[in-house]
């Protein structure tokens, strides 16, 4: 039996009877066949690494379990592209945390997953090396921007995988492509090595077919780094110690304001079930009210943009990366800009720069960061009353490939119920919980800062009790 | 006396300082050594600013910044704030720079300096922490260069940058808060003065209380004193003919001794800066204590207690305090029972003169001898033991020896191709004070064989017994007390 969508609980299990060899091989079998365009680079270096486990005994807590990891988080010797043309060719000289904690952990890196460019979307279309399909619907988007970790988990291309989130980043692919993806609390998870967008927002979280992969993934890549200055010393947690079928007596939140104009009438019921489901298992919810929600956006857009603004500075051609000559170094670094960056990405330094600008300054960045301190008192608010908000991840199931990629403001809007959860920092969750029209729905479930063991056991619970996880998409079986 | 401040000069400074005394750099953990070393050879991913490395605060840096905080006597901020200052450039490899904005580490300050009419304070405003951009190298000469390379090992070094009120009145105050002020930092045991790039200046200036001009980048505090010199004579020239001063950034050509506009455009550069994402407040309020508790003895009160130890003129003890490298030798020399009057007298007037002299500036001191360096081509230069100058001092205030041979001596192990004591040189030369009946030997000769001079000098000619007194130390090869020479020939010729 091919190791395709098992549990890593199941892999392991095989990799005792078989070997790690054999489930990676199966991996890349699948890689091999993949109709969604999922991976920028599959490391050759997978097979022979498997090979390695099996013969050291590698006795780590991943020994074996093939891995996807996002193309913005640094692996040594495997290109970094980003999704963009300005690093197609860069290879870090240096792990990223969380890889130097992965390969501790015996786990093999299959290869890297597309992405929007930079990070910068909500459908990896904006990818240089073409948009990822929806494995549920291969005209469909699978969300962004890491949709090529989200789409090879749903199409049992990887067992796990890692993204990144930013303003959505992990939730939406996940809901979008029927899987469970986390993004932690802000300095939970260490972000050296991850390329970033926008820093004050962005953490690296896990993607996979079941919670108990979550904190399975979890257990191997929080925790403190001093690398990382925004990286909180706290006492390791233990998230798979937090998988219980109980929330008996569980206090959701349901805000009003995460159901507003334009959800689409399938995922309004797909998440009032869930909610009710929750209720029946012997929660109890109520309404809340987050009065800032709606200005949440605007000042997500701006802060990200400013920041990726400046962070997008260094790739000026002089270093690494794209080169485009010119007879100075100023006319070298915009041409070098001009023809490395993709449009989208080019939207945002500019608008990012602007945002920035003496006299603009006040009036945009300033307002941002006041609108974020009123969103985050609103999640303090909420979060002193309940234990758990729950709302959808999307307002609406996957789009069609090319549908909104003109107009950027529609794709802007559709990250409406995830850029609050990263202006406050607190830790979400997109568990899968139906479909509308075929297409999965995701469940966002909100927690307060590093309580991430009642979100994984309310989702857990949530999982145990339906069987929306176990659907696989028929177009990539 | 006041001094009236006729032009009504007003200069203010921002200086750049390197700590270049820490171990490693601002935000890695790359080696601060890199001076003699090979391009690019002391980088990591954070100072290459490869994507997805992260900076961490050097704890060492704020410690250091916080000293030189209460050096000036300014006040210490509760926490540590960095901002991004974003603009592009070769040398800068994450396209923005990591500097304090509006809370910087240090803020109200104040040195006292010599001014034009006694005691002056300057006001510090802020002194803030930031990193260093890389280097940029020219093949061949910067006009007809074919290529840039940049060398990155400078990348992420730890500066702080000091922000001074214009309450300088004249380039020679300006230079005098910068001697101080790099004295200051030297004692704090946090930079090297002598290190290429250790030390950049800008200066602000204005005449008559009109628009300000800026001066960038200028290495040294004599060229600070220059360009100033000029800028203020080429402003009251503006003046004079009618014209008016814009506010303009200019650039100081150190061979030409003058100030040349740098841009022609009115706009200012807009740096973008916000708060950097990736470093959190470091809360050091409870550090300020502890330091102030370590804080070394500064020039002032070093000065106060060498007059006060040691009995010694003041115009001494502040010689001596002007460089903790010679005021450690200074004590060291002392220490091994050495008269504190002799030996103020023959470090700070005739060793510092002379060394002075040849253009040479102490580099280091490890506890008995000081080096020195030549400030013109950075050469290294002779050094000078304690042991030699206790050993000096003592031939001369035992008589065994004259005050001209004691400063030949100094001249000759400054000069020397070999490492000599003084009792080497002064056997070598000779220079043991004469025996008396030699010099009476001598003084009689002079008299017998120019018998125009004596005539000359008996009839009123002073010069003629300059003359005689040269004759004597000739006869004697120097070795005669010129002082005795001319008293004994006095004696001799007129009873
Ligand atoms: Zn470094």
């Amino acid at each position: 039996m091919t190791a395709k969508w098992m549990s890593v609980a199941e892999i392991k299990q095989k990799i005792g009877e078989s070997s790690a060899e054999e489930v990676t091989a199966d991996y890349l079998e699948a890689i091999k066949k993949s109709k969604i365009n999922g991976y920028v680079t599959v490391s050759d270096r997978a097979l022979e690494k498997s090979k390695e486990i099996d013969s050291e005994g590698h006795k780590g807590p991943l020994a074996g379990v093939p891995i996807a990891i996002k193309d913005n988080i640094s692996v040594q010797g495997l290109p970094n592209s980003c999704g963009s043309r300005m690093l197609e060719n860069y290879v870090p000289p240096f792990n990223a945390h969380v890889i130097e904690k992965l390969i501790e952990a015996g786990a093999v890196i299959l290869g890297k997953t597309n992405m929007d460019e930079f990070a910068m979307g909500s459908s990896t279309e904006s990818s240089y090396f073409g948009p990822v399909l929806n494995p549920w619907d291969l005209e469909r988007v699978p969300g962004g921007s890491s949709g090529g970790s989200a789409a090879v988990v749903a199409a049992g291309e990887a067992p796990f995988a890692l993204g990144s989130d930013t303003g959505g980043s992990i939730r939406c692919p996940a809901s979008f492509c029927g899987v469970v993806g986390l993004k932690p609390t802000y300095g939970a998870v260490s972000r050296y090595g991850a390329v970033a967008y926008a820093n004050s927002l962005e953490q690296i979280g896990p993607l996979a077919n079941n919670v108990e992969d979550i904190a399975v993934l979890m257990d191997v890549i929080a925790g403190h780094d001093a690398r990382d200055s925004t990286s909180v010393p706290e006492e390791k947690t233990d998230y798979q110690a937090a998988l219980k079928d109980d929330i008996k007596g569980l206090k959701i939140g349901v805000p009003k304001e995460y159901f507003g104009e334009g959800i689409s009438p399938g995922v309004e019921k797909a998440v009032w079930d869930a909610i009710h489901h929750c209720e029946a298992l012997g929660a109890s919810w109520e309404e809340v009210s987050m009065p800032h929600t709606k200005y949440a956006l605007a000042s997500y857009y701006i802060i990200a943009m400013s920041e990726a603004s400046s962070n997008l500075a260094r790739f000026d051609g002089t270093r690494y990366g794209f080169r485009e000559a010119g007879e100075t170094w100023h006319s070298l670094i915009s041409k070098t800009r001009a023809e490395g960056f993709g449009d989208e990405v080019k939207r945002r330094i500019l608008i990012g720069t602007y945002a920035l600008s003496a006299g603009y300054h006040d009036k945009y960045y300033l307002k941002a960061l006041k609108v974020r301190t009123l969103v985050k008192q609103d999640f303090e608010k909420a979060l002193s009353k309940v234990d758990v908000l729950m709302a959808p991840t999307m307002p609406n199931p996957a789009f069609k490939v090319g549908e909104k990629i003109e107009d950027p403001l529609a794709l802007y809007l559709s990250d409406v119920n995830t850029v609050p959860i990263n202006l406050a920092g607190v830790p979400s969750m997109s568990v899968p919980c139906g479909f509308t029209d075929g297409l999965p729905v995701g469940l966002q479930i909100i927690g307060k800062p590093f309580d991430e063991p009642t979100l994984l056991r309310t989702a857990y619970t949530f999982e145990q009790n339906t069987d929306y996880h176990s659907r696989r998409p028929p177009e990539v079986a | 006396m006041v001094y009236e401040n006729p032009d009504g000069v007003m200069i203010g400074l921002e200086i750049h300082v390197q700590l270049n005394k820490l171990k490693s750099k601002m935000f890695c953990g790359c080696s601060t050594d890199y001076h003699d070393a090979e391009p690019n050879t002391h980088t990591c991913p954070v100072c290459l600013g490869l994507p997805g490395a992260l900076p961490v605060l050097n704890r060492e840096v704020v410690k250091a910044a916080i000293k030189v905080g209460l050096a000036l006597e300014g006040e210490i901020a509760e926490e540590t704030q960095f901002h991004r200052k974003n603009y592009f450039y070769p040398d800068l490899p994450r396209g923005f720079q990591t500097t304090q904005y509006d809370y910087p580490i240090v803020s109200k300050g104040k040195v006292v300096i010599e001014g034009e009419d006694g005691e002056h304070e300057v006001g510090i405003w802020r002194a803030h922490m930031e990193d260093d951009p890389g280097k940029l190298v020219h093949i061949g000469s910067i006009e007809k260069s074919k290529g840039v390379l940049i060398d990155y090992n400078r990348s992420g070094m730890p500066l702080i940058e000091t922000v001074t009120a214009p309450d300088m009145r004249s380039p020679k105050e300006a230079r005098r808060f910068l001697d101080k002020f790099r004295n200051i930092l030297e004692y704090l045991d946090v930079f090297d003065g002598n290190l290429e790039g250790a030390m950049r200046m800008d200066a602000n200036v204005s005449v008559y209380g009109g628009t300000r001009v800026e001066v960038k980048n200028i290495s040294s505090h004599k060229g600070v004193e220059k360009a100033l010199l000029y800028e203020i004579m080429r402003q009251k020239n503006v003046i004079r003919r009618g014209g008016e001063i814009t506010q303009e950034t200019r650039h100081f050509d150190e061979a030409r001794g003058v100030t040349i506009g740098m841009r022609t455009k009115e706009e200012a550069e807009d740096y973008r800066y916000f708060r950097e994402p990736d470093l959190m407040p470091m809360k050091v309020s409870d550090w300020t204590p502890k330091i102030k508790e370590t804080l070394p003895e500064l020039p002032d009160a070093k000065r106060a207690r060498f007059i006060e130890q040691y009995g010694i003129a003041d115009m001494h003890a502040k010689a001596l305090t002007s460089k903790i490298m010679l005021a450690d030798f200074y004590e060291g020399v002392c220490k091994k029972g050495t008269d504190p009057k002799q030996a103020a007298t023959w470090i700070a007037d005739v060793l510092l003169g002379e060394l002075n002299y040849r253009d040479l500036v102490i580099s280091s001191y490890d506890g008995s001898t000081i080096g020195c360096i030549n400030d013109k081509d950075h050469s290294i230069a002779n050094s000078t033991r304690v042991a030699d100058m206790v050993d000096l001092v003592a031939l001369f205030t035992d008589g065994k020896i004259s005050d001209r041979a004691a400063v030949e001596v100094i001249r000759t192990i400054l000069d020397g191709e070999e490492e000599k004591t003084p009792l080497q040189v002064i056997e070598e030369k000779g220079l043991f004070k004469a025996e008396d009946d030699l010099v009476t030997k001598a003084v009689a000769e002079a008299i017998t064989e120019n018998e125009a001079a004596v005539q000359d000098y008996l009839g009123g000619a002073e010069k003629s017994l300059n003359f005689l007194v040269g004759q004597v130390m000739k006869k004697t090869k120097g070795t005669a007390d010129a002082k005795t020479a001319r008293e004994m020939l006095v004696k001799e010729l007129k009873g």
